[in-house]
């Protein structure tokens, strides 16, 4: 059984249908990446799954479980998951290691010295052991990224999402962000990643997406979908992103 | 595997039709809904129920009807409440658009930075301080009173203004304080970007700062509008007849206390439109921000 199986979602704002007819189904252990033009849907999706977004119709179903069904208690469903935005949405009044260790204490009711060493260990995996009790206005983008990072990870989630993590930071900064999420996938970490780093999805996921005019165009291997599309839009897609920034140094 | 769809199957819009799912979940969240109200409704009658009979059965009852919701009585006194009410009124417009701008005007003054604008700042705190400190009653009485006994030449002697002017200097130092907290509470970098495009300080506050902050205190500020419905009666302590003095009139000739009743309802039927109104619009506007489901 797929641990997420999203099918025939739809979701609009107003007139505007932003996802139709999408579906993706993720097993557990696997790194899949959304690609997608900008305003194709990508962070809605990720929305949708968190519970964050009510959607107009089709079933997302997490461990079994369909999570749309208006009688599932939807704080219990977001408590199995973690979600990272790309702006980092830290919580500017908490110092780091509270923001780490706010919904262990008043979700998993964790007791606050164990919650405290959680952090701690979060915080140095992510390499911040030394900023635990800063302000996270004190912090760099990718400082404060990884901080987010840890706060989503310091629950255990089952599924972990992670919309442009990246996108907001400085290319300097973006390569210790990366590094995290590989060694969470080594760990075995379930992904759903919105990007548009093509060189992280080439070496580290195990399925690309392509998500235009609201629904899944195309999915497979990263090799299958970014070196072979069988269709004109990925290819048009992918031709842009390359001429920005050329994902094939060789 | 690659799994692709044939463009033919990009229908999207046209004639969507929920699922047999979606069409169930939209029946349970409806029946839901429609249990709250009816839990709620019931539970707020049975109160109102339980209320009004204990008032209504209990031995002083039809005394304290007759002092208080006498239908004559109330009747009768609604010409004269109703003349004062519109002095309440006329207070309140005049006073609210002045209270507005002194009140605004000080909250600039104290966000401006640097050691040239000492004196301003300075004048400002001092300002909110002294007229949030003293009682509004003795403001009024300073100016109603004192100023009058001064014996000036070219002052106006109506106590509507005097007492007008005391209810405008308390409320702006309020207001001032409401209105910088709005300033406040917009993040810097909102400032930093404005500034980054060339725009003054003056600019940037007028378009960039004000704009958003206003719209974050409209609460408070809707506040304060409805409270300074009410304290403009206290110039009637000048003499002046508003709507609670005219009841106050009508309830000396025969010590029913209708009249008072009466304004209190006026009072209330005032209050509840405006703000509503005020509500609605800035919800309207998304002033309020989006109304999701978290
Ligand atoms: N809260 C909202 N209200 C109205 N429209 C929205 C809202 N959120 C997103 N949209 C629209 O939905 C579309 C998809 O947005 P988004 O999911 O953020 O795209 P992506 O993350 O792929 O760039 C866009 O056209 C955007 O304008
Ligand atoms: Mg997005």
């Amino acid at each position: 059984m797929s641990l997420l199986q999203v099918e025939g979602l739809r979701k609009t704002f107003g007139d505007v249908v932003v996802l139709d007819d999408f579906s993706l189904s993720v097993e557990r252990g696997q790194c899949v990446v959304l690609i997608g033009p900008s305003g194709c849907g990508k962070s809605t999706a990720l929305r949708c799954i968190n519970l964050l977004e009510r959607v107009d119709d089709g079933v997302i179903t997490l461990a079994g479980t369909d999570i749309t069904d208006p009688r599932v208690n939807a704080d219990r469903v977001r408590a199995r998951m973690g979600i990272v935005f790309q702006a980092y949405n830290l919580f500017p009044h908490l110092s780091v290691a509270d923001n780490i260790t706010l919904a262990p204490v008043r979700v998993h009711k964790t007791p606050r010295a164990d919650a405290r060493r959680k952090a701690l260990e979060m915080l140095d995996r992510v390499g911040l052991a030394d900023k635990a009790d800063a302000r996270p206005d004190a912090l760099s983008g990718g400082q404060q990224q990884r901080v987010a990072i840890a706060r989503a990870m310091v629950n255990n989630p089952e599924l972990l999402l992670l919309d442009e993590v990246t996108s907001a930071l400085d290319p300097e900064l973006v390569g210790d962000v990366l590094d995290l999420l590989v060694s969470l996938r080594r760990d075995g970490m379930t992904m759903v990643l919105a990007t548009h780093e093509m060189a992280f999805a080439r070496d580290v996921a195990d399925r690309v997406c392509f998500l235009d005019g609201g629904r899944v165009r195309e999915d497979g291997t990263p090799a299958e979908v970014l070196e072979s599309p069988t269709q004109e839009r990925t290819r048009r897609f992918l031709a842009r992103i390359r001429e920005r920034r050329p994902i094939d140094a060789e | 595997m690659t799994v692709s769809v044939p463009p033919s199957a990009e229908t999207g819009g046209g004639a969507w039709q929920p699922s047999a799912r979606e069409a169930e979940r939209r029946r349970y969240r409806r029946s839901r809904t429609v249990r709250s109200v009816l839990i709620a409704s019931a539970s707020t009658l049975v109160v109102i129920a339980a209320v009004t009979l204990a008032v209504v059965s209990s031995p002083g009852w039809p005394r304290v009807r007759r002092t208080f919701f006498n239908p004559e009585k109330a009747r009768d006194a609604l010409p004269a409440v109703l003349d004062g009410l519109w002095l309440n009124i006329r207070i309140l417009l005049i006073a609210s658009v002045m209270i507005a701008v002194l009140g605004l005007t000080l909250a600039l003054m104290r966000t401006l930075r640097g050691p040239v604008f000492f004196p301003l700042r300075a004048f400002a705190t001092a300002y909110t301080d002294i007229f949030r400190g003293l009682p509004l009653l003795l403001v009024i009485f300073l100016l109603g009173f004192g100023v009058p006994a001064l014996r000036l030449d070219g002052l106006p002697q109506d106590m509507v203004v005097w007492g007008g002017l005391a209810i405008v200097l308390s409320y702006s130092a309020y207001v001032a304080e409401v209105f910088r907290a709005g300033i406040e509470s917009v993040h810097p970098s909102q400032r930093a970007a404005a500034r980054s495009l060339g725009l003054t300080h003056a600019q940037t506050m007028r378009h960039v700062v004000l704009p958003q902050a206003v719209r974050r205190v409209m609460p408070p500020l809707l506040n304060d509008f409805v409270s300074l419905m009410k304290d403009s009666g206290l110039i009637a302590v000048l003499g002046v007849v508003d709507a609670i003095r005219a009841a106050q009139i009508e309830t000396a000739i025969d010590f029913n206390f209708t009249p008072y009743v009466v304004a209190g309802a006026l009072f209330v039927c005032l209050t509840v439109p405006t703000t509503r109104i005020a509500d609605y619009y800035a919800r309207k506007k998304g002033w309020y921000g989006p109304g999701t489901l978290l």
